[in-house]
């Protein structure tokens, strides 16, 4: 269903052009910013021979790549993730974030680090994606079952709010009572940061992430179709069991891997897909896939960037920054909806 | 003898384990158009959406094409039944022609891709539909008349064998109407499409329909041709209407009469008192009309609205009883109206009725006058 004509065919490689070239140049902006100044030579000597400074080589290696990598990764997931579920629930302001899964997701993870840190054990990346997953699967199990009650989508967002108020209070709880030593990493991690990622947990993510990005473009017919209502969907051959299981996994999972890496990241799951489908003039899922993954990662290099230094060496969580230029999007959108309707 | 196309077994459709109505049998062959009709809320909506899948059936089966839709699979069905809803579609950022284009799903490949061959069907199927100009508009702004002929564009290049339509005419204005209908007409002819649908608007059933189902308390009530299902006697009963309110002919109902002792005489013919009868319906006066024939175009109306029809039987000279009688009715009212500028033969009569209002007219005028001085 990707749209015929030239015009628009035009304005997606442009479109994409743009969201590569804005990749390239946050990518290199993030790697040379810091407290260690690197010139441009600098990097390339590091990132491309042997050489290079040696205190700045672990620098780049070890604490710029990765970060900046999970910001890409992560951001990319988000995005798509939010777009699976605007599909699913033909709500444009839905995403992991406002539906209260990422703080499903939180909660659970939160549970399995203090659990196992007890026990004096440490939790691997697997196993934090695990617990991640199973609270947003949990959350998601609440959404599926209020949204078969309420019709109307602001009623849905209004549950998913709370369910996510539920999920932090009982993990706020769950971080007052924990041993004093678990706190300062819980701490950081529930408000949201790719700082601190290590290279195992950039290749876990980047093979759960693409995997299920490749399952997306899968779903991209189906997801076409979808868009004229579930009606019309089935009517064209859609198996809609299948479909929505399929939409509500993957999701679910996708933004799991972002919780238990990142924690929650509100609003790039709103902002980007909105973004995308104005920047490509088109909602052609298989165009806009790639689109939100691209324009995810941009959006998250860009606000991770400003997470470091607009305060340096202040850290800002990362949620405090996607917020700042998410929201925005957000009001935008309901604003133009009731335009829209009037 | 053709096969049915569409065709269900002791069909029960309902929503949940509650059953609406049970026991449905239709049949609908290819170049044939089945209407359901019946009043709000008996289920003509909830038996479609079971054909469609929408809802699942509470028993029974639907068959497509010699088939139980049981056994087959959804690309299966879908590139041979294809559907229009009257439900508003608002999908976002999507022009005219993507909408149109998401028709192909059951033909194109894993990914949607679509062919050379596939666009050019979607753009026979807007050109026929005369929305070739829309193409590349986006559909969320183009007028409701326009979007309901896309979304035909859309099931015309699924090219089903079979289209199903829940009262696809619901939001639009009469040409609007008759368009689709003419599309939906034309598909039927050329490409010997089966199709079943829902309408509320009786007359268009009437033109449109091969054969009509009438869907009335939990029951298909009663099957036939339009001819042996519009008739008054049967229409007022399924709509729970007065009697004498429905014409048969046009399919249309006239608005609740003024009841009374008749105030006005109205002396019409060959269509000319309409308008009068129904302005005096809009204004409550209770009227008489006479010497009508039970053949003129007016006498439904004239039976409808007024409190009192004097009749002639067809093609008969007006009787000297009819005409006595009109004259003793006249002389009761207070107000003669004479539509007619001509007359005839046969209602020669009503030439003298109209000379007796006159009379009476003056008569009543001057009183008023010297009453008032």
């Amino acid at each position: 269903m990707a749209a015929g004509n030239r015009d628009s065919r035009s304005r997606y490689l442009l479109s994409f052009g743009l969201l590569l070239a804005l990749f390239v140049l946050l990518f290199l902006w993030n790697l040379n910013s810091g407290t260690v100044q690197l010139t441009p030579g600098e990097i390339a000597k590091i990132l491309f021979t042997e050489g290079g400074d040696r205190t700045a080589r672990p620098i780049v290696w070890e604490i710029r790549l990765p970060r900046i990598l999970a910001a890409a990764i992560l951001g990319g997931a988000l995005a798509v993730s939010g777009f699976l579920l605007q599909t699913f629930f033909a709500n444009p302001i839905a995403s992991p974030f406002v539906l209260g899964i990422s703080s499903g997701a939180k909660l659970t993870v939160a549970l399995a680090m203090i659990v196992l840190l007890e026990r004096g054990l440490t939790i691997s990346s697997a196993g934090m994606v695990l617990a991640a997953f199973a609270g947003s699967m949990i959350s998601m199990g609440f959404v599926l079952l209020i949204s078969g009650r309420v019709r109307q989508m602001s009623m849905l967002v209004v549950c998913g709010v709370m369910i996510g108020y539920i999920c932090s209070a009982i993990t706020d709880f769950l971080v007052t009572f924990a041993e004093d030593s678990d706190i300062v990493s819980l701490h950081n991690w529930s408000l949201g940061s790719f700082s601190g990622t290590s290279w195992e947990q950039v290749k876990l993510s980047a093979a759960i992430v693409f995997a299920c990005l490749v399952l997306t473009l899968f779903m991209a017919k189906p997801m076409g179709a979808y868009r004229l209502g579930e009606v019309y969907a089935q009517n064209m051959g859609v198996n809609l069991h299948r479909f929505r299981a399929a939409l509500i996994l993957v999701s679910s999972v996708l933004s799991a891997c972002v919780t238990a890496f990142a924690g929650p990241v509100s609003f790039v799951g709103i902002a980007v897909p909105h973004l995308a489908k104005r920047l490509f003039g088109t909602s052609s899922p298989l165009v806009l896939i790639p689109g939100c993954f691209l324009g995810g990662s941009v959006f998250c290099l860009f606000c991770d960037r400003i997470a470091r230094t607009a305060f340096s060496p202040a850290e800002l969580s990362i949620s405090s920054v996607t917020a700042v230029f998410g929201a925005p999007v957000v009001i935008l959108i309901m604003a133009g909806r009731r335009k829209q309707a009037a | 003898m053709r096969e049915d196309y569409i065709r269900t077994e002791q069909l029960a459709v309902g929503y949940g384990s509650q059953v609406l109505i049970r026991q449905i049998e239709l049949h609908v062959k290819r170049g044939q158009i089945v209407t359901l009709i019946g009043p709000n809320g008996s289920g003509k909506s909830t038996i479609l959406k079971s054909i469609i899948r929408h809802i699942r059936p509470l028993g029974g089966a639907v068959c497509l094409d010699g088939r139980s839709m049981k056994d087959m699979t959804e690309r299966e069905i879908g590139r041979r039944m294809s559907i229009l809803m009257t439900d508003r579609v608002r999908p976002e950022a999507m022009t005219c022609r993507e909408v149109a284009a998401a028709g192909r799903y059951p033909h194109t490949g894993r990914f949607g891709i679509l062919s050379r061959e596939d666009r050019k069907k979607v753009d026979e199927a807007l050109a026929m539909v005369q929305a070739s100009d829309l193409a590349d508009q986006e559909f969320a702004r183009v007028s409701d008349g326009q979007k309901q002929r896309v979304l035909l564009a859309r099931a015309i290049c699924q090219e089903p064998e079979a289209i199903v339509l829940d009262e696809p005419t619901s939001f639009l204005d009469i040409r609007h109407k008759l368009e689709l209908l003419e599309i939906l007409k034309e598909l039927v002819q050329k490409r010997r499409v089966a199709v079943l649908l829902s309408l509320h608007e009786l007359d268009l059933a009437q033109k449109i329909s091969d054969y009509v189902v009438c869907v009335n308390r939990g029951a298909v009530e009663r099957c036939g041709t339009p001819e042996e299902i519009f008739t008054p006697d049967y229409m007022e009963r399924l709509y729970g209407i007065e009697a004498r309110r429905f014409n048969g002919a046009f399919c249309s109902a006239e608005l609740e009469p003024a009841a009374g002792k008749p105030e006005v005489f109205v002396i019409g013919g060959n269509g000319s008192g309409i308008p009068v009868y129904r302005r005096l319906q809009r204004q409550g006066i209770p009227f008489a009309a006479g010497v009508l024939h039970e053949n003129d175009g007016e006498y439904p109306v004239a039976r409808a609205l007024a409190a009192r029809v004097i009749a002639e039987r067809p093609f008969e000279p007006i009787s000297r009883e009819a005409f006595e009688e009109a004259s003793r009715i006249l002389q009761t009212c207070s107000q003669v109206i004479c539509c007619l500028t001509e007359f005839g033969t046969m209602n020669e009569k009503n030439r003298q009725l109209a000379r007796m209002g006159e009379e009476q007219n003056r008569r009543r005028s001057r009183t008023e006058e010297e009453n008032r001085t």
